[in-house]
C-alpha cells in the first residue's frame, strides 16, 4: 500500500516535470506576436506571407505564434513575462504600460518606426440595420431620443475608448472646442446606451445575435467582418462626417529579442509590414493602408472621412487615458452625476 | 510526559504533506494580494475600497450570490430528493446533465443565458410582455450565478440522502408522525450539514463569478456591475494595487462569511449529538 502511494506519488511528479519540460524543449527560431483580438485574420495572413519572404530572403525556416486577446490584457500579459518578441495592440497606452511597469521596451519607441509605428489605421464607423430604418448618418444623430446606442464598456475594452475618444472630437469640432460642450453631448450619447459589453466582440454580439440598438459603433475592420460573416442583406455600414484615426502600434520588445537573439528577424517582421506586399495584405483584411499606391488600389473600399488623431485633440494617450478613463475622470462622472 | 499515540499512524508525514501543499496552492497565492495591497497607504486603499461605484458592486455581488444560493438550496434539495428516492426513465441522463454547469466554460454559459432571456429571445419575450426585464438587470446576474451554483447544492446532499435508511421514516411513521413531521424532523436534519456545505460552495463560487455574468449583467455603472468587473476595469488601467484592494476586500468578507456557515454547521452538529 505504502508502495502504491509513493508510486502514485512519483507518477504526478514525472507527468508535472513532463509538462514543463515539453515547453522548454529544443526549439527552432520562433517569433511570438502578442496582438489583440481583431487582428487574428490580418496575422494569420501576414504570417504566411512573412514566412515565405524571410525563407526567400535568409534560407531560414521561421515558426511565427500569435497570441491574440483583449489589448489590455495582453499588455499586461507581457508586463507579467510573456515573452513576446514583437507586441501589436490596439492602442499605444498599452505599449506605454510595457514601458512604464516593466522597463521592456525604451520610452521613445513610437518614433522608432514610420507612421507613429502604426503600418496601418482604421476608423470608427456605425452599423446599422438593412435599410438604415432610424436614418443614421451622423453623430448628431445618436444622441436623439429614442435611439439606442451600442458601444463596449470604456473602462474594460481599448476600442470602447476609440468610440467615446471619436465622439468627444466630433461634439469639440462642432462647438468650436468647447469641452463643456462636448462633454455634454458625450452624456447625452451614453443616456442613449443600454449596455455596456465588457469587449468589442461581446458588443457586436449584443447587437446582431440580440437584435439590440438601432446602431452599433465599431471600427471600420470588424464592421467589415460582420459584414462578411453575417450577411450585407442585413446590416450596413455608416461612415460619420469626421471621425478619429485610430493608429493601432506595433513594437518590438527589446529586452526580449536581445535576450532571445531574435531582434534582427523581429524588426524586419515589423518593417515588412511597411512594404507593398505587407500594406496589400492589410488591405484586404479591411485596415486602411499607409503606402499610397495601395491605399489607391483599395479607394472603393474605403470611403474618404475626415479624421483627427489622438496627439491633435487630446494630447496624446496617456492625457486622454487620465483625464476620461481613469477612475475619478469623465466616464465616471458621466455615470456618478445622477 | 507521555507522547499520545494516534490510533492512526503517520500524523507526521501526512500534517507536513498537508501544509507543504496547502501552502503551495492556497496561502502563497492569497499572500501576494495582501502583500500587493500593503505597498498602498491606508488613505487611498480606503478611498479605492468605499468608491461609490464599488460600494454599489458589493451590494450587488453579494446579494446576487445570496439571492442564486439560496434559489439553489430550495431547488436543489428538491432535485437531490427526486433523484434520490424515485426512479424514472432517463434519470441517469438527468444526473450527469446536472454537472454541466461546472464543465461548460462559463461565456458560454452566459451567451446562452443571454439569448434565452433577451427581450428577443425565448424566455425574455414573454416576460417582456408582463413586464419582468431579466437580461441587463441585476435580475439576469441572479440567474446566471443560479445556474453556475446549481450543482453544488444537489451533489453535496445525493450521497447523504442516500445513505439515510428508509428505515428511520417508518420508525418515524410508526411512531404516529406525519409526512410533514417525519420530514422536518427525522429527514431535515439530517441533511443540514450537507445543505449548509452545499450552500456555502454555491455562494463562494457565485462570488468570483466573472465569465457567464458580464454577458447578461449589461455592466451598466452604479447598477450592474459586479465586483469582479470593477477587479478587470482596475486591472485595464494597469492600476494592479487597486485591484489587489478591492479582492483583498471581497476575500475578508466572504471568508467571514464562509467561516459563519462554519459555524454554524459545527453549532448544528452539537446540537444533533447532544439529541
Amino acid at each position: 500500500m505504502k508502495r502504491k502511494i509513493g508510486l502514485l506519488f512519483a507518477l504526478i511528479l514525472v507527468l508535472t516535470l513532463g509538462l514543463v519540460s515539453v515547453s522548454a524543449a529544443d526549439r527552432p527560431i520562433t517569433l511570438l506576436n502578442v496582438s489583440y483580438d481583431p487582428t487574428r485574420e490580418l496575422y494569420q495572413d501576414y504570417n504566411a506571407a512573412f514566412v515565405k519572404y524571410w525563407k526567400a530572403k535568409t534560407g531560414q525556416t521561421v515558426t511565427i505564434q500569435q497570441s491574440h486577446g483583449g489589448s489590455g490584457s495582453q499588455a499586461r500579459a507581457v508586463i507579467d513575462g510573456l515573452e513576446a518578441d514583437v507586441v501589436t495592440l490596439a492602442l499605444a497606452y498599452d505599449i506605454d504600460a510595457i514601458v512604464e511597469k516593466a522597463k521592456l521596451i525604451p520610452a521613445q519607441w513610437q518614433k522608432r518606426l514610420p507612421d507613429n509605428s502604426a503600418p496601418y489605421t482604421s476608423t470608427i464607423v456605425f452599423l446599422v440595420r438593412k435599410g438604415n430604418p432610424k436614418n443614421i448618418k451622423d453623430w448628431d444623430d445618436l444622441v436623439k431620443p429614442g435611439i439606442t446606442v451600442i458601444t463596449p464598456n470604456p473602462k474594460t475594452s481599448g476600442g470602447a475608448r476609440w468610440n467615446y475618444l471619436a465622439a468627444w472630437g466630433y461634439a469639440l469640432k462642432k462647438n468650436g472646442n468647447n469641452q463643456q460642450k462636448a462633454q455634454e453631448f458625450v452624456t447625452k450619447l451614453f443616456k442613449n446606451v443600454p449596455v455596456l459589453d465588457s469587449g468589442a466582440r461581446g458588443s457586436t454580439n449584443t447587437f446582431v445575435q440580440r437584435g439590440i440598438g438601432d446602431v452599433l459603433l465599431a471600427w471600420e475592420n470588424e464592421a467589415f467582418l460582420a459584414l462578411n460573416e453575417l450577411g450585407k442583406d442585413k446590416f450596413e455600414i455608416i461612415v460619420p462626417s469626421i471621425s478619429i484615426l485610430a493608429e493601432p502600434p506595433v513594437t518590438i520588445v527589446d529586452k526580449v529579442v536581445d535576450k532571445r537573439g531574435t531582434r534582427k528577424l523581429a524588426e524586419e517582421y515589423l518593417k515588412y509590414l511597411y512594404s507593398r506586399e505587407g500594406q496589400e495584405i492589410v488591405a484586404r483584411n479591411y485596415y486602411r493602408p499607409r503606402l499610397k499606391s495601395v491605399a489607391e488600389k483599395y479607394e472603393t473600399q474605403f470611403p474618404k472621412v475626415k479624421l483627427f488623431t489622438i496627439d491633435e485633440v487630446f494630447g496624446g494617450w496617456q492625457k486622454a487615458q487620465t483625464i476620461h478613463f481613469n477612475d475619478g475622470g469623465i466616464f465616471d462622472k458621466i455615470y456618478q452625476a445622477k | 510526559m507521555r507522547k499520545t499515540q494516534s490510533i492512526l499512524p503517520g500524523f507526521g508525514p501526512a500534517l507536513g504533506y498537508t501544509l507543504t501543499y496547502i501552502s503551495l496552492v492556497l496561502l502563497i497565492p492569497l499572500a501576494m494580494v495582501f502583500l500587493k495591497t500593503l505597498t498602498m497607504s491606508w488613505e487611498t486603499f480606503w478611498r479605492t475600497v468605499t468608491d461609490p461605484r464599488v460600494l454599489a458592486s458589493y451590494r450587488l455581488s453579494f446579494l446576487a450570490s445570496f439571492l442564486g444560493a439560496s434559489i439553489n438550496g430550495i431547488f436543489g434539495l428538491l432535485l437531490a430528493w427526486v433523484l434520490v428516492r424515485y426512479r424514472f426513465p432517463g434519470q441517469r441522463i438527468i444526473d450527469a446533465l446536472l454537472d454541466l454547469p461546472f464543465a461548460m466554460p462559463t461565456a458560454v454559459a452566459g451567451i446562452a443565458l443571454t439569448t434565452l432571456y433577451s427581450t428577443n429571445g425565448w424566455f425574455g419575450r414573454y416576460l417582456e410582455n408582463i413586464g419582468i426585464k431579466v437580461a441587463y438587470t441585476p435580475l439576469g446576474v441572479v440567474v446566471a450565478l443560479t445556474f453556475i451554483g446549481l450543482p453544488f447544492v444537489v451533489r453535496t446532499i445525493q450521497p447523504v440522502l442516500q445513505d439515510l435508511d428508509k428505515e428511520y421514516e417508518e420508525a418515524a411513521a410508526s411512531l404516529g408522525a406525519s409526512r410533514w413531521q417525519t420530514f422536518s424532523r427525522v429527514i431535515f436534519p439530517a441533511l443540514v450539514p450537507s445543505w449548509l456545505t452545499g450552500f456555502a460552495l454555491a455562494f463562494a463560487r457565485a462570488l468570483g463569478e466573472y465569465g457567464s455574468v458580464v454577458f447578461i449583467s449589461g455592466n451598466m455603472p452604479m447598477r450592474t456591475e459586479i465586483t469582479p468587473l470593477l477587479i478587470r476595469t482596475k486591472l485595464e488601467q494597469f492600476d494592479y494595487t487597486g485591484a489587489t484592494a478591492i479582492a483583498l476586500v471581497m476575500m475578508i468578507i466572504s471568508f467571514i462569511l464562509l467561516l459563519i456557515i462554519n459555524l454554524l454547521q459545527n453549532w448544528n452538529r452539537r446540537r444533533m449529538a447532544s439529541h
